[in-house]
């Protein structure tokens, strides 16, 4: 069984290519390069090195968000129109979990971060057990001060996982104080082994056509035409 | 015997998701288009953001729509051609990022296709193309007049200065009230008044192709604050009507003049706005007079579609034009000749 996974949901890009629980290739890049010029080449270029050709992929993977809007479009797109043209099946998986999936041997609480600016964050909270993976606090859009409340309810070691850490590591220390750990350099970036890891550990497969990025948000203009909707309604 | 050519289109640049199939540059073998209108409609216009989440629901769909209606599977096609730019971004990365790894995965060369190349090959498509040839471009996102002495040459000769024409009616049809897009709704009010208001013209220089509408739409404002002021009703009929009668006669003359300076062979209006009522009898009219062959396309050839990327898609190929993987999505991309 052949895999490739894809990971365009932040800055960081990372392609794999698994195959019976070997990884034959893998790129991992924290560069910030547009994944429109880099994500197709990559996917060729470990396709080449494998030696394999597109039809020879068996399942594909992809991190299905949240994250960058954009970055998490890109992967998607190529991920659906690849498995939908090869006809092989797709899965996606969250990508806060491909980032928790670095640290799945810590004991404690292992909380992934994505930046989502004015103190808000994408992430959610894991923990793995038992070799089952258990979702502590479903993946969303939070303000530091809602997560770090709720993770202090848990009174259990949090490590903070992922490169946009360092951009609220003040704020958590001083929230959190000892309850919160922080992975050092090589854990912080995702990796596409680790996302076709936790692809094959779930029996769901997407519909092709209908799979769609998990945003953990709606559309600011949604938002403000649902407020509307909503004003006009009450004033009815 | 020569064999047919096969071109798939992907067009992805505002807020249609379309796919298309294109039999030897001139024949629609399927064109296939998602609209997001009743979607945008809400918002009074096209959000970006809401456009590409769009896109990625609708992509493969209309892909696999597009191969299906052509009873073709992807190893029938000779290439694939994608809408490179200009427009939204976010919108054109996923038809660009679908393209490249359909293209990819069936090992089928990739084009990158000029949006307003699209809209003036979409003539290919009903009438083929002689040149020298005039081309009149008029959508919500442009307002151009490009001489063409052969296939692959663009030669920009006006082009509006502020807003495009279509988004002039946009504007206009936000102050009278009308629902969104208002470009359809003012050609039919315009058509039934039984009057017009006076609006002024923008020529600008005596020898400039260029145009600005910016100034009309201004006055149609003011006229509207004015008779509100005055405690005197606005007739929306007579605003619309005088304000298409602006447009008209400023794109019209100008097109006119244009054709008879280059001693064009035939004339050419494409974009959605081309779909106006108004503004295509009153260029019937004075092509007729001055018996110059003048074309447009259906209306479902006018507004977006990937039949139209397909078939500018075609006459690239022919020539040996080729994109690769690292295509990205160009929002200012500028109409460059693909032929010297
Ligand atoms: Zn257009």
């Amino acid at each position: 069984m052949i895999w490739l996974g894809i990971d365009t949901s932040n800055t960081p890009l990372s392609v794999a290519i698994v195959q019976d629980g070997n990884i034959l290739v893998e790129y991992n890049s924290g560069l910030a390069i547009n994944h429109s010029l880099r994500a197709m080449p990559t996917i060729e270029e470990v396709c080449k090195k494998a030696g394999l050709l597109p039809a020879d992929i068996d399942a594909i993977a992809v991190s299905e968000g949240p994250g960058s809007y954009t970055g998490v479009r890109i992967g998607v797109t190529i991920a659906k129109t690849l498995a939908w043209t090869l006809g092989k099946p797709l899965i996606g998986v969250s990508s806060l979990q491909v980032l928790a999936a670095n640290a799945m041997y810590f004991t404690g609480l292992i909380c992934p971060i994505v930046d989502a600016r004015r103190n808000n964050v994408y992430a959610g909270v894991y923990r793995y057990d038992a070799g089952k993976w258990i979702s502590m606090i479903k993946d969303g859009h939070y303000s530091i001060e809602a997560l770090t409340q709720m993770l202090k309810e848990h009174e259990s070691p949090v490590l903070f996982i992922g490169k946009d850490v360092a951009l609220h590591g003040e704020v958590l220390k001083e929230k959190l104080e000892n309850q919160a750990l922080f992975a050092s350099t090589q854990y912080n970036l995702p990796r596409a082994s680790a996302l076709i890891d936790l692809a094959q550990r779930t029996n769901k497969e997407e519909e092709v056509h209908t799979f769609v990025p998990q945003y953990r948000r709606i559309a600011e203009a949604e938002a403000n035409w649902l407020k509307r909707q909503g004003k006009e309604s009450a004033s009815e | 015997m020569k064999k047919d050519l096969f071109i798939l289109g992907i067009e992805t640049s505002c807020d249609e998701t379309a796919a298309s199939v294109v039999k030897n540059g001139t024949e629609i073998v399927s064109n296939i288009v998602a609209s997001q209108i009743p979607s945008q409609q809400r918002f009074g216009g096209v959000v970006p953001e809401i456009a590409s989440r769009h896109h990625v629901e609708q992509i493969t769909l209309v892909i696999e729509e597009a191969l299906a209606k052509a009873n073709l599977t992807p190893s029938d096609l000779d290439a694939v051609a994608v809408t490179e730019g200009p427009g939204l971004v976010g919108a054109l990365l996923i038809g660009i990022n679908a393209a490249k790894a359909f293209a990819f995965a069936n090992g089928r060369p990739i084009i990158g296709v000029h949006h307003i190349a699209g809209h003036i090959y979409a003539n290919e498509l009903v009438q083929r193309m002689e040149f020298p040839l005039l081309a009149l471009i008029v959508s919500g996102g442009h307002t151009e007049l490009v001489l063409m002495e052969q296939h692959g040459s663009f030669k920009l000769i006006g082009e509006t200065r502020d807003d495009a024409a279509g988004e002039a009616y946009d504007k206009v049809a936000r102050v009278l009230g009308l629902p969104y897009p208002g470009g359809p709704h003012i050609d039919k009010l315009a058509h039934e008044s039984d009057g017009e208001i006076e609006f002024p013209r923008a020529w600008l220089e005596p020898d400039s192709y260029d145009f600005s509408f910016s100034g009309l739409k201004s006055a149609v404002i003011n006229y509207k604050h004015n008779q509100e002021q005055k405690g005197q009703s606005v007739n929306g009929a007579h605003v619309a009507a005088g304000f298409q009668a602006s447009v008209v006669d400023v794109l019209t003359s100008k097109t006119l003049k244009a054709a008879k300076e280059y001693g064009v062979k035939q004339v050419i209006a494409a974009g959605g706005v081309a779909a106006n009522k108004g503004l295509r009898s009153s260029l019937e009219k004075v092509f007729n007079e001055a018996e110059i062959p003048f074309y447009v396309p259906p209306i479902s050839l006018c507004t977006d579609n990937a039949a139209m990327i397909a078939a500018a898609g075609s006459a690239m190929f022919v020539d040996g034009i080729r994109g690769d993987l690292t295509m990205n999505g160009k929002p200012g991309m500028p109409l460059t000749s693909w032929k010297k």
